[in-house]
């Protein structure tokens, strides 16, 4: 790391608590998504804390630390990936019958693999909004700094 | 009730100095203090999902509003016709209290919903989909084709977004002088 990259961003204090922040912040959101069915949270929320820990690490960073490990296309290609996940539920529901139908596993309730399809719908939301809101940050972000410059 | 109708005055209290404010920061700061007290209202009326994902979205709509406002000072626009906007402003206002009064006087009264479609999924749903949080459960097993078409929105909106602010192809602000 030179030294033109280390003065970008916030303070040294910022720096330091937004490393060992942001790693628990994402895991809070991950928690969120994976237990929707179990716990209040769910797809959506989850996946803004997710966009929300990105955002973190980019106001104290700069924004060439977060678009060296996810640059804009492969936000946009996770982004669809999610709603095309989800879109697939919807059609697999077909192979049961109809439309969303839920022919997936059931199992017992209060456990992380149950409730059938609810939990890979919430992963396919969680993915998309997080990656989605983000991409707007970003995208607002990256013009910024390009009408500045 | 009591400390409910507190949080709504303080609520409406945010609002109005956001509107009254001159300065655009202050009034994003009074925006987000009246959603966080809305966070609070969703606690007291036991709906938790709603409540978290009331205030993180604040929070994210806080930060893209303070990157979006901050060393900006956008002019208020103000016309002559100050007769006629106060006599629309009244004329709207009657006709906004005439329809809800009409509207909600058909309404039932608080904290006593009509059960009917809901007494199904209170007690079907733990039965029918294994899910502890009836709220998953509806929005993502009974009423999964209205997710379907936020899904959609929120997809087309972040791409409509993400066309209009590209920078591929996009002239820059010195060429454009040159023009």
């Amino acid at each position: 790391m030179n030294s033109d990259l280390k003065n970008k961003g916030m303070s040294l204090i910022v720096k330091t608590i937004t490393r060992l922040t942001v790693g628990l912040i994402l895991l809070y959101g991950i928690y969120i998504v994976l237990h929707g069915h179990i716990s209040p949270g769910g797809g959506f929320a989850g996946g803004v804390i997710i966009a929300l820990a990105f955002i973190h690490l980019m106001l104290a960073f700069g924004k060439d630390e977060v678009l060296k490990i996810l640059p804009v296309t492969f936000v946009s290609l996770l982004e669809s990936l999610g709603a095309v996940l989800f879109l697939s539920i919807a059609i697999l529901g077909f192979l049961g019958g109809y439309f969303f139908m839920d022919w997936f596993a059931k199992g017992k309730p209060f456990k992380l693999f149950s409730a059938g399809s609810i939990i890979f719908s919430n992963i396919g939301i969680g993915l998309k909004v997080s990656l989605g809101l983000f991409g707007i940050f970003l995208v607002l972000i990256l013009l910024k700094f390009k009408a500045k410059k | 009730m009591f400390e409910l109708n507190i949080l709504l005055i303080f609520m409406i209290i945010g609002a109005l100095i956001a509107i009254e404010v001159k300065d655009l920061l202050s009034a994003v700061v009074a925006v987000g203090a009246s959603g966080l007290a809305l966070c609070i209202v969703f606690l007291i009326l036991k709906a938790p999902d709603l409540a978290i994902t009331q205030i993180v979205v604040e929070i994210l709509c806080l930060i893209i509003l303070i990157r979006a406002t901050i060393k900006k000072d956008l002019p208020f626009s103000t016309s002559g016709r100050w007769f006629f906007n106060t006599l629309a402003t009244l004329v709207f206002l009657a006709i906004f209290a005439y329809l809800g009064y009409v509207a909600l006087k058909e309404l039932p009264s608080f904290g006593n919903p009509i059960m009917k479609v809901s007494q199904f999924y209170l007690n079907e749903a733990l039965k029918e989909t294994k899910a502890t949080n009836i709220v998953s459960a509806i929005i993502l097993n009974f009423r999964a084709y209205d997710t379907l078409g936020e899904a959609t929105v929120l997809f087309t909106a972040v791409m409509g977004v993400m066309a209009l602010m590209r920078w591929k192809g996009r002239k820059d602000i010195a060429e454009k002088d040159n023009e």
